[in-house]
Parts: C-alpha cells; structure tokens; sequence
C-alpha cells in the first residue's frame, strides 16, 4: 500500500472508532460526574466520584439482578449447549429413518421469529405457574438451532471410521460422545457459550413479560425500571446503571472476540 | 393367540427407545412446547375473537386481518417499520463493510480498532438505549448542547414526530454495526491473498478490489448479514420500549411494539396473532429471497 493510502485508511479508521466509543464514553464520564456539574454542561469530571454507582444499587437492587442474569445466562447456556451437542450427535452419528425431515423441521424453525412466539409461551408458562421462576425464563430457549447447526457442521468433519473403530473396541454409543465427540468440539463448545451467554445476558422482551416481580428479575429489566423511576433526571445515576449492565458482556466481547468471529462466519457460509 | 400378541406387545414395552430419541428428545421437547405448538396456536387464534385473558370465544374467519389492513393505525406502523429498515439495513451493511475492509490489514493498531467496532455486539439494547438517551436529551444532553453551540434551536430528538424515527434509526445502526462487522471480517478473514495479487498486477485501486474482488468473494457473509439486519430491523422492539414507547403521535409504533401492546396491553389477542402471522410472512418472505439470491449470485471459493 502507498503511504497516502495508509495515512487515510487510518484517518476514516480513527473518525469512525471515535464515533463507536462515544456514547459510552460519554456514559462513562456522566457516571462519575455530579448532576450539578452535568446540568451545566460539564461533562467531564475533575475527580472519581462513585456516588452515582452507590445510588444505582441502591435504587433498585442491581446487585440482585445481577445475580439473576448471571445465573440465568449461565444455566441457559449449558443447557443449550448439551441440547445441541445431543440433537447433532444424533443427527450424524445415528442412523435413523425420518432423519432428513426431523433436520430439516428443526431449520425451518429458524424462520419463525419469537415475537410470533411469545403471546402463546406467555400463556403456557402462566399456566404451568412458571412467571417468575429461572424455570419460566429460560424454557422457551433452551433449544437452539443455530447451535445443533453449527455443531453438525463441525462433527461431519469427525470421520465416521472412528465410529466404527470404536464400537468394535467396544466404546458404547455415549462414551463415544463424550469421550471423541465432545472434546472434538470444544471449539464450537466455547464459540457457543460466549454466544448464547451475551444473548441470554442481553436479551429483554421474554424477561420483561415473564418476570413481574423482583426474585428472578434480570438486570436488563432492572435497568428500565431504573430509567421508568425517580432516575428520571438522575442522569449520573442512569449513566452508572448502564455500565454496570455492559460491563460483563463488553468483557466478554473484548476477550471473546476472536472465537466469537470465527464460530460466526462458519454459521454464515453454510 | 392373544395371550402371545400380549406377550409380544410386553416385550415390546420393554424395549428401551431408540438411542436417537433419547439423544434428540430434549430439543424435540422444546422445539414442540415452544417453536411449533406456539406457532400453529397462533395461527389458529389469529382467526379467533379472543377473551381478555386469551380464550378462544369465537371463530372470525378472516376479521382480524381485515380489521388490521383497514385500521390505519396498523398500516401507519407498517408503513414505519419499511422506513426505519430501509433507514437502517443498507446504511448498518455498508458501514460494517468499509469498516470490515479498511481494518482487515496487519498494519499495527488493527486490534483495537477490530475490538472497538464489534464491541457493540456487547451491549444491551436497555444499556444502549440508556447511553443515547443521555445525548438526547432535551436539556442535558450533549447533542442538543452542540447543536446551541451553533447557534441552531434545540431539537427534539425523540420527542419531536420529524425526528425520533431518525433518531432511533441512528441508534439501531450503531448498535447493529458490532455484529455485522463481526460476521464480515471473519469472511474476509477466509479470502485467499492470492486473489489480491492479480488485481495488484492489473493496477486496480481501493474500490476497484472492492467490486472485483472483496464483495464477490465474501458475499454468503454478506447475504447473511443483509438478511438477519432485515429481519432484526422487522423485530425491533426493546429501542421503541425503552426510548419513545411509540410516540411521539404514533410515529416509533414499529409493528413489534404494536403487537406486543395489543396482546400485553390491550389483551386483544387474536389481532395481536394476526399480526404475528403478518410478521412472520415478511420474514419468511426476507428468508426465501435470500437463499434464492444467495443461489443465484453467490461465487463460492
């Protein structure tokens, strides 16, 4: 490349991250500013002040919720995980009649968007008295046809002769899965968990509807209630609430990144 | 005779299930529950007259759709839904593709950018919708403080009806360029440099290789980001919820959001079925277009 084309490659780059940062940036210095100083226009803070934080858990208990997301995202993902790991296995490793049809329901589901979903699911879990529960939120989606997706692809790559090998050494059908399949994938296995742990971390309409009450209560729903409040014109306070809801999952991003990318690509190019 | 077709039906019985049963059944289970049980209860109520709490209490035929193509209310919000995807999806693509592009090189310092373009993969729509409404904001705000700085009225961003559409749209690319950008540059992280160098022999410039060679070669990725920002865009709910609540004067009530206040709010649950139905055709629609299209242009490696 040319030194001119450099210099504007990074210019364009430069402008546009400023652009990405900004509104967090800006939250950020929001959250340790004083309403006063923000009122004014100065948005910068001289000092490190945690007051706003300190208010922000103990206007509404996001410590709780927090909680509560974390466990959910965590249970959801696993569950999703081996719900996957189970469906594909049987998909390419058992032979079985209707195997073509049962794959194909499963990716055709795919079309169906869970605003469809959710007025009927609503009613079902109300009525197995699952509103406020974990149960009652993570229900609706432990199964995952991105995932049963992703690891058919990867286990077709598994030769079948290992298989056969191993029955004749006499592996039983699930020691072959967990003792050759399951480590096989584990890449998968790790692209999934960051994937499904920010969808369910960040996820908002299914936990506004099936949680009425503080128990079960995620963080996300915890954060609109912060901003339906008194935190209204708390604006430090309604800063410092939301980095606390992001600051997990952009962990999760800055480390994940990565494998997050590659695990995404083999789900767009089939 | 049928004492040995009882024997045989308990030997039957006795036999375990099918190993692919066991493997599959947790999720055919929610599959079943809560994909297709939901989906064709939908589809029935959508021709039903409901109760407040969602009883089927009468069969309409076809009202309920009727009823939503002649209100124009709906018709407004569908109308609103096309503006803010078309507001939305081409300007989401392009710019996580130039960004794609520009940051796939080893030029040092390429990391951080890659971190701080998909970092919005990361956030929330709460915790999104809570950093914008902070520039927002009629007073306090940063934007309406820059926009006095240049001596202009203060603008209501979300609260005035030319605006908020805008606005939200603005928001919806900000926080959708993380994941595009992410799908994107791992399909140009597959193309061979090889294909390059040719172009670099014939003397083709930046957007000569763009056309020739980076967007044929990347383009599943591409159909594949174009389609899930159609259908997210189809589905936006939680920007409406947390910034406007439709308004103001109705002109953010996305067909989501009108869906999701007649069934919660206004328990009016077999219009809210039909429109779930019409939701679902668009998408189903969206979805066939892209295989067909993919089919048809896609060149793969």
């Amino acid at each position: 490349m040319k030194k001119t084309q450099i210099a504007i490659t990074y210019v364009i780059l430069l402008i546009a991250a400023v652009f990405m940062c900004f509104p967090v940036l800006f939250s950020l210095s929001l959250s340790f500013s004083d309403l006063s100083d923000i009122l004014r226009g100065d948005y910068i803070p001289d000092s490190l002040n945690w007051t706003n934080y300190v208010n922000a858990f103990n206007t509404q208990p996001l410590l709780h919720y927090m909680i509560n997301s974390a466990i959910t995202g965590v249970l959801s993902t696993t569950l999703q995980i081996i719900f996957a790991l189970l469906a594909a296995y049987a998909i390419v490793f058992i032979p079985f009649r209707g195997k073509k049809i049962v794959f194909m329901i499963m990716m055709a589901t795919m079309m169906i968007p869970g605003e469809v979903l959710v007025i009927s699911n609503f009613q079902t879990i109300r009525s197995w008295n699952l509103l406020n529960t974990y149960a009652g939120l993570i229900l609706p989606g432990l199964a995952s046809t991105f995932g049963i997706f992703l690891f058919r692809q990867n286990m077709m790559q598994i030769p079948r002769e290992l298989k056969e090998a191993s029955t004749v050494v006499g592996i039983s059908d699930f020691g072959f899965f967990i003792k050759v399949v399951a480590p096989m994938v584990k890449n998968t296995v790790v692209t999934l968990a960051i994937y499904f742990f920010l969808v369910s971390w960040n996820s908002y309409m299914w936990p506004l509807l099936s949680t009425t009450k503080d128990t079960v209560r995620t963080v996300q729903i915890g954060l609109r209630q912060l901003q339906n409040t008194e935190a209204v014109s708390d604006y430090g306070m309604m800063a410092a609430g939301a980095m606390i809801t992001s600051l997990p999952t952009l962990l999760l991003i800055f480390f994940g990144q990565k494998r997050l990318q590659e695990g995404m690509t083999k789900g767009a190019l089939k | 005779m049928a004492r040995k077709n009882k024997k045989e039906a308990e030997e039957k019985q006795k036999k375990p299930l099918p190993l692919w049963i066991i493997y599959l059944l947790p999720s055919m289970l929610i599959f079943t529950l809560f994909v297709i049980y939901p989906f064709v209860k939908t589809i029935v109520t959508s021709f039903f007259a409901t109760s407040n709490t969602g009883a089927l209490t009468q069969m309409v035929g076809l009202s309920n759709y009727i009823s939503l193509f002649t209100s124009e209310t709906y018709l407004h919000s569908l109308g609103t839904t096309f503006l803010y995807t078309i507001l939305t999806v081409p300007l989401t693509v392009v710019i996580s593709l130039l960004l794609a592009v520009l940051s796939s090189s080893n030029l040092p310092g390429m990391g951080v950018f890659r971190t701080i373009f998909s970092s919005t993969m990361g956030i929330s729509v709460a915790a999104g919708s809570v950093f914008w409404n902070l520039l927002f904001h009629p007073t306090a705000g940063l934007l309406n403080r820059v926009v006095q700085w240049f001596g202009g009225e203060p603008i209501g961003w979300l609260t005035d009806t030319n605006f908020a559409v805008y606005s939200i749209a603005a928001v919806s690319i900000w926080m959708n360029i993380g994941f595009s950008y992410l799908v994107l540059m791992g399909g140009l992280k597959n193309i061979d440099d090889s294909h390059y160098e040719s172009v670099e022999i014939v003397g083709g410039g930046f957007f000569y290789r763009l056309r020739k060679v980076t967007i044929p070669l990347i383009s599943p990725s591409l159909f594949f980001v174009v389609t899930i920002s159609l259908i997210n865009a189809f589905q936006s709910f939680g920007l409406i919820d947390m910034l406007t609540g439709g308004g103001p004067n109705n002109s953010t009530n996305l067909m989501v959001y009108k869906l999701y206040n007649d069934a919660f709010v206004n328990f009016r649950f077999g219009s809210a079925s039909a429109q779930g139905i019409v939701l679902f055709i668009l998408i189903f629609l969206i979805s066939r277009l892209q295989t067909k299209l993919t089919e048809r242009l896609v060149t793969y490696q």
